[in-house]
């Protein structure tokens, strides 16, 4: 797939995760936004997986460990053909599947998660798998930067080196704000760079709301044999709506009917820019 | 009656488990720097690439585990049962239970197994935690019999399921022959007086207090309750039924375990039926061996017959 196809289709789930958010009254906008670009590449041009193919042990994997963003990962999923874009009218609707972190029960979904820290443990098992069954498969997990300060995510990181899990591509959502506010003001991260080199990952810098980045970032694993993959993804929060960018207030705010309408706007503008680019 | 000593339960599961890994690759034991007193010493010298090491860990150890399971390995996440069951309990709870990915978590050195090392090292408080989780089974034995059997039922189970294992020798309390199966208990004594229900390292004294009894005509039907998930409501209905009064043991805070478990199906069966509920009450546990500590909460042939001539005289007050 192409990057201006990739780029309108960012648009276009931009624009599904903030219309089945507003529908359900609920939702984890900000970060959903930040994250989606990484999603698109993953699932449109880096991950074999599919609908066709998601029993076969052979797949790729994704485990979202930052599970409260599942509004991407859902919006992702329909796209890719797991599922109708009209079921997702169901999220956190009474006995729907779509609740609001994500789960088995849909399919397309490689594990629950929800509680922060879990997700790391959960993809080095499986990579471990990999390396034991000697498959090929690649294990993705997506961390949020927040989440970094639970300890289990570095009890993870420690097995991950110790036996040389260069199948797993860990990606961080560094768009430097959490619930409270920033990172750095809550519980500082960094030097995290320097950090995750020294619990022994082979470490990229990427601009993670640039498709063409994405691309070549993902296309450079394994970054150096025997090591787990991390990429810092630099992402903005809120990405592609203007009032939203870059303020924590959007965590899991809902937009009022006024908010709505121009973020739509903003992105009906944004598709326009990118057809008359191609 | 003479009990003959056996071997600690924890040994036989680790036997058990190397003479069916040997004929299955798929199946592998990860440990938390454990594998010495999960008497694992063994298999990770017969089956290196079988026995994953995390070290000190426990949350890794169960997200690793389920992440392996995911993938289709029949995985063994082995670690103290103290550690296991607190610190790891929300990794157990959603990456094993709620992921619905069929780790068997096995908790060593149990209850009071390391008595005399303080509250940091019991585990009195797992059978409460995991009984209110969903999807996950939960299986005490009481004897190496019923280890062997638990650890073969747990090879082909499907779902996710805790195992718990104490450290010391116990008595044989079953004959090779005698049936066994997930869910149910086993009859080890018959009687018309008292029931025992018993789980775990608890099973033996009780056995052992029945024998007493019978000694001054008080007749006692004893039960393992191997099992507490699912449970085996059927033989607590039966006992009450049956027999005139009902004693649990267990070796566990009397909050939220066996004696619980069997109260709250008396009560909503409109059974009414004198009980008593022994195990370790809440309080700062008294330390020192497993059998001092028994014996100091009345978990003894001595002090479980005494309970039962107790609860038959308030049955009985002529």
């Amino acid at each position: 797939m192409d990057v201006q196809t990739l780029q309108l289709k960012s648009v276009a789930y931009r624009k599904t995760i903030l219309e089945i958010i507003k529908q359900s009254g609920a939702g984890h906008t900000a970060g959903s936004l930040s994250c989606v670009d990484i999603l698109n590449v993953l699932y449109n041009h880096v991950m074999n997986v599919s609908p066709e193919n998601f029993t076969d042990p052979n797949r790729d994997r994704y485990i979202q460990s930052k599970g409260h963003s599942v509004e991407a990962l859902y919006t992702v999923l329909a796209d890719k053909g797991f599922y109708s874009r009209e079921a997702l009218a169901t999220l956190n609707k009474y006995q729907s599947k779509f609740i609001g972190h994500p789960t088995r029960k849909v399919y397309g979904i490689e594990q629950n998660t929800g509680a922060l820290g879990h997700g790391l443990s959960l993809a080095v098992g499986t990579a471990l798998a990999a390396k034991k069954d000697g498959r090929s498969y690649r294990v993705y997990t997506l961390l949020g930067d927040g989440e970094l300060a639970e300890g289990s995510s570095w009890e993870a990181s420690m097995t991950a080196a110790h036996y040389q899990l260069d199948n797993l591509v860990v990606i961080i959502d560094r768009n430097t704000l959490q619930i409270t506010g920033r990172t750095e003001e809550v519980n500082g991260l960094e030097p995290l760079e320097d950090k995750f080199t020294a619990f022994g990952y082979a470490v990229r810098h990427v601009d993670g709301n640039d498709i063409t980045a994405l691309i070549d970032a993902f296309g450079q694993v394994p970054f150096v044999p025997n090591k787990p993959n991390l990429i810092l993804a630099h992402t903005v929060k809120g990405k592609g709506i203007s009032f939203m960018e870059d303020t924590a207030k959007w965590h899991h705010r809902v937009p009022s009917d006024e908010e709505f309408a121009k973020a739509i706007e903003e992105l009906n503008l944004a598709e326009v820019k990118l057809k008359a680019a191609v | 009656m003479e009990l003959v000593l056996g071997k600690p339960n924890q040994d036989v599961f680790a036997a058990t488990l190397l003479e069916l890994a040997q004929h299955d690759p798929n199946i592998l034991v990860v440990t938390s720097d454990s594998r010495g007193s999960g008497k694992l010493v063994p298999f990770g010298q017969t089956l290196p690439d079988q026995l994953i090491e995390v070290g000190i860990a426990e949350q890794n150890l169960v997200g690793v585990s389920a992440g392996l399971a995911s993938a289709g390995k029949k995985v063994f996440a082995v670690s103290p049962a103290c550690f296991l069951t607190t610190r790891a309990l929300e990794q157990i709870k959603n990456d094993v239970a709620y992921s619905n990915n069929p780790v068997r978590v096995v908790g060593i050195s149990a209850g009071v197994s390391y008595g005399a090392l303080g509250s940091t090292h019991h585990s009195l408080h797992d059978f409460a935690a995991l009984r209110t989780v969903n999807n996950i089974d939960i299986m005490v034995p009481a004897d190496n019999f019923e280890t062997r059997q638990a650890v073969l039922a747990a090879m082909h189970h499907p779902r996710p399921m805790y195992l718990r294992f104490g450290k010391r020798a116990v008595y044989d309390l079953h004959t090779p022959d005698t049936p066994f199966e997930i869910g149910k208990a086993i009859k080890l004594r018959e009687g018309g007086d008292v029931t025992f229900i018993a789980s775990g390292e608890t099973v033996a004294p009780a056995v052992l207090a029945a024998e007493r009894l019978a000694g001054v005509g008080i007749s006692c039907r004893v039960l393992s309750m191997h099992t507490l998930k699912p449970f085996d409501t059927e033989a607590v209905k039966q006992a009450a039924r049956e027999t005139h009064a009902i004693i649990t043991v267990e070796e566990h805070s009397i909050c939220g375990g066996l004696g619980e478990a069997c109260a709250s199906i008396l009560m909503q069966g409109g059974y009414h039926v004198p009980f008593n509920i022994v195990g370790i009450p809440d309080e700062d546990t008294v330390t020192g061996s497993q059998a001092e500590i028994f014996n100091h909460y009345g978990i003894s042939a001595e002090g479980l017959a005494a309970t039962a001539q107790a609860l038959l005289q308030v049955e009985q007050p002529s």
